[in-house]
């Protein structure tokens, strides 16, 4: 055999053939993916008719969906994704073949990151431009917030699903990881009218840098300080959860 | 490629925990190269947790098990050694092709493999016959027509070790005979080693070795002559029962 089928760490042929192959089989699910593409439209459009009279509030709700929804999503796409393919015996055949852990992480989030690219595209631009999301700063910010946010929800879908013996428990998991972050990530209440110790909560919660970072677009035109830090926590919340996520991986199970 | 010692599979003490239960009692044995062993016993008999052990994939295991000369489970065995489960390990929602695409991926990676690559696909679809499914679903396919994508996915890379976990379950006895004619080319043409499990008896007359087991233990390690030979018997099915009498009894003056 050659040098090439060694594993390494990162594979970039074999990392891009797995986000290939998740890819493949999104395509044969049509529904899921009208799904991924749809809900969110119609959900932010449906918030812009709930805050007809107020569209301060639309402004802030909306631009703070728009980067919780891609984390939604593609947690729950991803805890289901890699569950079924911990059951159906799959993962153990890909352990055992030369293929890394990082390799199948990796194409796991390439292929969820680029839905999520086609899905903040429409909710962002259906938003911005059909909606009157009124943003002070670019959309593509708001594009790149969102994909980060989606790259999260990514990381933290694989993670759980380590812990989920069944898509019963899978599915449970969404409330329990996500609306404690959805309830203290200053969506409701700004996290600094918090008690404190529910605000020290929330500071050690990425969603809050998620939604923390689509304010900072929506109110400035530049790009701030804030905004570079709220987005490097995001995304190194993502990647520290995503190689925590490879370490669930295990060759060896009884 | 091989150990000095010239064989493919090689277990001293080979000892498997699962939970509290121990599920192989420091087993010896030894698989030859370039020939069928069958491992035959009832079903919860450890069979699974040999062939995962061999492979690499299963935790707790104690002893010594050399295959191909490097221990169980070396990465540099990962290219080497072909596996199916019993269940078969495709992915229902891509077509035959593509689950196959991807596993060819996986093992020659890269634009410079892509001829291979294909010619690999083309090959192992024909050798388990299902070219004239390629393009169906993995989902939509039969049982015993999804086995053959599985086994398809070991062939793919020409292991020099075969693992197959009861390959021939539930398939009609046509394509049976041809997947164990598949096997002895194998065997003859690229001298694969395979080692293959099964709960019924008439495929032991099949194999060139076997390996009977019972609760967690090899009961004889022969070829099906030899066995019927000792045992006096006309079957191997009537040799095994023979050795499991033979063993209780053992048991019952030990007592």
């Amino acid at each position: 055999m050659s040098g090439t089928t060694a594993t390494a760490p990162l594979n970039p042929a074999r990392t891009l053939a797995t986000a290939a192959r998740v890819l493949r089989q999104l395509a044969h699910d049509p529904r899921t993916v009208g799904l991924l593409l749809l809900v969110p439209v119609l959900l932010i459009t449906l918030l812009r008719y709930v805050f007809d009279g107020s569209p301060r509030t639309f402004d802030s709700i909306g631009a703070s969906l728009l980067g919780i929804f891609p984390l939604i999503t593609m947690f729950l796409v991803t805890s289901i994704a890699t569950l079924r393919e911990r059951t159906s015996g799959t993962l153990e055949r890909l352990l055992a073949m030369p293929l890394g852990k990082g390799d199948l992480i990796a194409g796991y989030a390439l292929a969820f990151g680029a839905v999520a690219v086609l899905q903040s595209l429409l909710a962002t631009g259906l938003s911005v431009w059909a909606l009157g999301l009124d943003v002070m700063g670019s959309p593509w910010l708001l594009l790149l917030v969102a994909v980060l946010d989606a790259l999260l929800g990514t990381a933290l879908g694989l993670f759980v699903s380590a812990f989920a013996a069944s898509e019963f428990q899978a599915v449970q998991f969404m409330p329990a990881v996500i609306f404690p972050q959805l309830l203290l990530c200053g969506l409701f209440i700004p996290r600094d009218q918090m008690a404190p110790l529910l605000e020290a909560i929330s500071d050690v919660l990425p969603m809050s840098y998620a939604v923390d970072g689509m304010n900072e677009v929506l109110q400035h035109t530049d790009i701030t300080g804030d905004f570079v830090r709220d987005i490097l926590i995001v995304a190194g919340c993502a990647l520290l959860v995503l190689a925590l996520g490879a370490a669930t991986l295990r060759r060896r199970t009884a | 490629m091989m150990n000095s010692s010239g064989v493919a599979v090689e277990a001293r003490g080979l000892t498997v925990q699962r939970g509290s239960r121990t599920v192989l009692r420091g087993l010896d044995f030894t698989v030859e190269p370039g020939r069928i062993t069958g491992l035959l016993g009832p079903s919860g008999c450890g069979k699974s947790t040999l062939m995962r052990a061999v492979v690499g994939t299963q935790a707790k295991v104690t002893g010594t098990l050399q295959v191909l000369g490097s221990p169980a489970g070396h990465p540099s065995l990962r290219p080497r050694v072909g596996y199916v489960t019993q269940a078969p390990s495709v992915y229902t929602d891509l077509t035959v092709r593509q689950n196959l695409d991807y596993f060819a991926a996986v093992l020659r990676p890269g634009r410079a493999h892509r001829d291979t690559r294909r010619d690999a696909v083309t090959r192992a679809l024909t050798e388990v016959d299902l070219t004239s499914h390629e393009d169906a679903l993995a989902g939509n396919l039969s049982g015993g027509q999804r086995t053959r994508v599985s086994l398809a996915v070991a062939l793919l890379g020409t292991p020099d070790l075969l693992v197959l976990d009861e390959p021939t379950v539930g398939l009609d006895p046509v394509l049976r005979r041809d997947l164990w004619q598949l096997f002895h080319t194998l065997a003859a043409e690229r001298s694969t080693t395979l080692l293959i499990s099964s709960h019924v008896m008439d495929e032991a007359e099949r194999c060139h070795r076997l390996l009977l087991m019972r609760e967690g233990e090899i009961l004889a390690d022969d070829t099906p002559d030899a066995l019927r030979t000792a045992a006096g018997t006309d079957t191997v099915e009537e040799a095994f029962l023979h050795l499991v009498d033979a063993a209780a009894t053992r048991k019952e003056n030990a007592r």
